[in-house]
């Protein structure tokens, strides 16, 4: 069936389609190069069968197939990602999750040693794909990495410098954060469980969170609500990617650049606690209410900001994307190119660097970006100066929404109150809900399904690292073992996030 | 050359002179102070807070479960105030339970931290962070400690890459099952006498995790903690003080 981003379906006007079915619906459905998949999982219903769950986005018809199958434990089913590679973290999901028969999945591995696997073995025993020749070596690094960062293991295999292949292995982080949503009954602890999905994203996640509660609920956030939460979730964007240029800079040993971008990332997180308390947004985004209402002096601090950001802000960023000694580090480095991109469904900030143009707040608006016809930064190139670029631009264009934003907001008066807050839970019974944003890093994907008592019973997340992390093991191949962090850093994907 | 000493001169200066007294801005949510005195219904305070933090007889918050959302102080503006003071480390468990009536500031137990950590790292402690399950910004903000602004360097304090160069392990993350093994592994490998540092409500108490099956909290019981920096993240200013207070190095 056809849906659009946050609308509640009832569980029972969802057609169950046999599994060949909905294999050739899905294959037909993604046959399209605008389609991809968002969402897919699987949930349990009773002892041996499953339903199975598949989002399909079309993000230039702007609809989303939604398409259900019920299948037994024992049943063989076909593979989907033996037709479409981007499918493939998912259905390594339910696999390891509960160990139905994929036939025919190219790589099906574990994808996060959850805690209640069915499949998948044990983490130290993750079967490395190998290359058996007297002139590779194998490099392994992580769990635990040199700097101050989250962990997970690169595996590469190297020709002397040259690496002919990396694979990413993950799961260290997983901390069952999809079902303590269930576990977990009250409202505020489930909004701030969205918020530490990705500490770096809270608000990308604690807004999808809130749009599927209140869709669910069937509440709908007064406008003004709307247009500050847009604000907030592009201030993220900004401090994000300063950060990362900061990052990015200090990966080409251009310690000009480290220092200055990382200095005015200070005032931009410092923007968030002057606003909410929190330098990460945390406790600014909750359902049915605000307890920090964007007020004319937080729009004065906020142009006031800007305005000692941006001359310093464009000046270095001018200066980097100039000097001959950062660009021959960034420059045909780490390149996927579009078709590959597409091939393997990336989606976001890289997915945009190579060439798709694939951003939420245009494909599928929701909230305050629904008025705003975003049209989103396309570089063609998809090598790491591609994704700093992207940056850049990303934090030009973000600047003009939020000048948009606090424009709308004005016009919209003062608020001092919600007309009906509302601080427990309730929600639609045997219902779901889909609710995307694009977050910094990309598109963030929930759903929330509900049981016959109007409670969750299941929570899924898809961060956009997810789709992106084959990503960066394909861009390093052919490419210096000593431009993998700076490779690394231009994807900047989340741990935690895609272990959940 | 011009261009690179242009943007350098326009930077100015900004370090941050004093970390111990400099403010922080805006609305932080630090210290909590709790009123002696003031009625309130202490039952819906329980029920509010998302972190089970809140305490009773005497009431109480617990700032190792707390995740400073401030929601309690939005209940009760008269009873919960919470304060900018940023500095909340302390080197022991209890020493992060703010009582009611209670306004004084958190410093670090000097009579209660080991003799010779004051003495091996006095002037020098390297350290080396290990996530196990945190959210990363927990890891951003003890990354931006190096940053120009907080420049921990120049207390002699530094984040380093492998275990066998630091002095101690700085933990973030309520420590997940699957990183278990590997978090005791750095442990190990750092040399005696060796600190451990468990920064954040997660990494302190597990916060919303504590429960969760995908987390082995057990293999904390057996280590030695030195300092708790409480925080949802910390905030660099609180690990900075924190550890200039456990090295005995405040000066205010
Ligand atoms: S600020 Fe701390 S104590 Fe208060 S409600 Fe939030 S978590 Fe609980």
């Amino acid at each position: 069936m056809k849906i659009t981003n946050n609308q509640v379906v009832a569980l029972a006007d969802i057609e169950r389609l046999t599994y060949n079915d909905f294999f050739m619906q899905a294959c037909d459905a993604l046959g399209n190069d605008a389609a991809h998949c968002v969402s897919y999982f699987a949930l349990p219903e009773g002892e041996e069968e499953y339903l199975l769950f598949c989002y399909i986005a079309n993000d230039e018809t702007h609809d989303i197939e939604l398409l259900c199958s019920k299948v037994n434990k024992n049943d063989e089913l076909q593979s989907l990602t033996s037709q479409n590679l981007a499918i493939h973290p998912f259905e390594r999901e339910i696999y390891e999750k509960y160990a139905l028969n994929f036939i025919g999945h190219p790589w099906l591995k574990p994808l996060r040693y959850p805690h209640d696997r069915q499949a998948g073995g044990d983490i130290y025993d993750y079967p490395f794909y190998q290359i058996d020749s007297p002139e590779l070596h194998r490099v392994g690094v992580g769990p635990i990495h040199a700097g101050i960062i989250e962990p997970g293991h690169f595996r590469f295999i190297c020709e002397g410098e040259k690496i002919h292949h990396l694979e990413i292995q993950l799961g260290w982080q997983h901390r069952g954060i999809e079902n303590l949503f269930v576990e977990k009954k009250k409202l505020l602890q489930r909004a701030t469980l969205s918020e530490n999905i990705a500490g770096d994203t809270v608000i990308g996640h604690a807004t999808a969170f809130t749009n599927a509660t209140e869709a669910l609920a069937g509440w709908e956030a007064p406008e003004w609500l709307q247009v500050e939460r847009a604000i907030a979730l592009e201030q993220e964007r900004i401090a994000v990617h300063t950060g990362d240029l900061s990052a990015i800079c200090t990966d080409v040993a251009y310690q000009l650049g480290n220092a200055v971008f990382g200095r005015l990332r200070t005032p931009m997180i410092n923007y968030m606690q002057k606003w909410c308390g929190s330098r990460f947004g945390k406790s600014l985004i909750r359902p049915f209410k605000t307890n920090f209402i964007f007020t004319e002096a937080l729009a004065k601090d906020w142009e006031d900001t800007i305005a000692k950001y941006l001359p310093h802000f464009t000046e270095m960023a001018e200066q980097m994307f100039d000097l001959p000694s950062v660009l021959s580090r960034i420059e045909r480095t780490g390149v996927v190119p579009t078709q590959l991109a597409r091939t393997i469904g990336l989606v976001g900030m890289a997915g945009k660097a190579s060439g798709l143009n694939r951003d939420v707040r245009t494909s599928h608006p929701w909230g305050a970006y629904k008025d705003m016809n975003y049209e989103p930064v396309v570089l063609q190139s998809g090598d790491v100066y591609a994704r700093a670029q992207m940056r850049y631009k990303e934090i030009l264009k973000s600047i003009q929404l939020i000048r948009d934003l606090i424009i709308r907001r004005r016009a919209l008066g003062e608020q001092t109150k919600i007309e009906n807050p509302q601080t427990k839970w309730t929600a639609k019974a045997d219902s779901i809900v889909l609710s995307m944003t694009e977050g910094w890093r990309g598109m963030i994907c929930h759903v929330a399904v509900t049981g016959a008592d109007g409670d969750l019973r299941a929570y899924k997340i898809t961060d956009p690292s997810v789709h992106n992390w084959l990503g960066l093991a394909l861009a390093v191949r052919e490419n210096g073992i000593s431009d993998f962090p700076i490779c690394n850093k231009s994807f900047d994907l989340s741990y935690c996030g895609h272990d959940l | 050359m011009l261009e690179t000493l242009k943007i350098w001169w326009h930077q100015g200066k900004q370090w941050i002179p004093d970390v111990e007294t400099t403010e922080v801005p805006g609305i932080f949510r630090g210290r909590p102070i709790i009123k002696a005195g003031v009625a309130v219904d202490e039952a819906m305070l329980l029920d509010l807070c998302p972190m089970d933090a809140i305490q009773t007889n005497p009431l109480a918050i617990d700032l190792g479960k707390c995740s400073f959302c401030g929601e309690c102080a939005f209940a009760c503006p008269d009873k919960i105030q919470f304060t900018k003071d940023f500095k909340l480390s302390h080197n022991l468990r209890e020493g992060l339970v703010i009582k009611e009536g209670v306004d004084t500031p958190i410093r670090v137990d000097a009579d209660k931290v080991r003799k010779e950590i004051r003495k091996t790292f006095g002037r020098s402690l390297k350290l080396r962070q290990v996530s196990a399950g945190g959210d990363g910004s927990c890891e951003l903000e003890l990354n931006a400690t190096g940053n120009v602004n907080f420049d921990v360097g120049r207390f002699g304090i530094d984040f380093v890459a492998s275990p066998r160069h630091a002095d101690g392990i700085v933990l973030t993350g309520p420590l997940s099952e699957n990183m278990a093994e590997s978090f005791l592994d750095a442990y190990n490998a750092v040399p005696d006498p060796k600190v451990l540092i468990l920064a954040g409500t997660d990494a302190i108490s597990g916060g919303l995790f504590a429960d969760s099956e995908a987390v082995k909290r057990s293999v904390l019981n057996d280590l030695h903690v030195d300092l708790y920096v409480p925080g949802n993240p910390v905030h660099p200013l609180t690990f900075v003080n924190g550890v200039l207070g456990l090295l005995g190095k405040m000066k205010h």
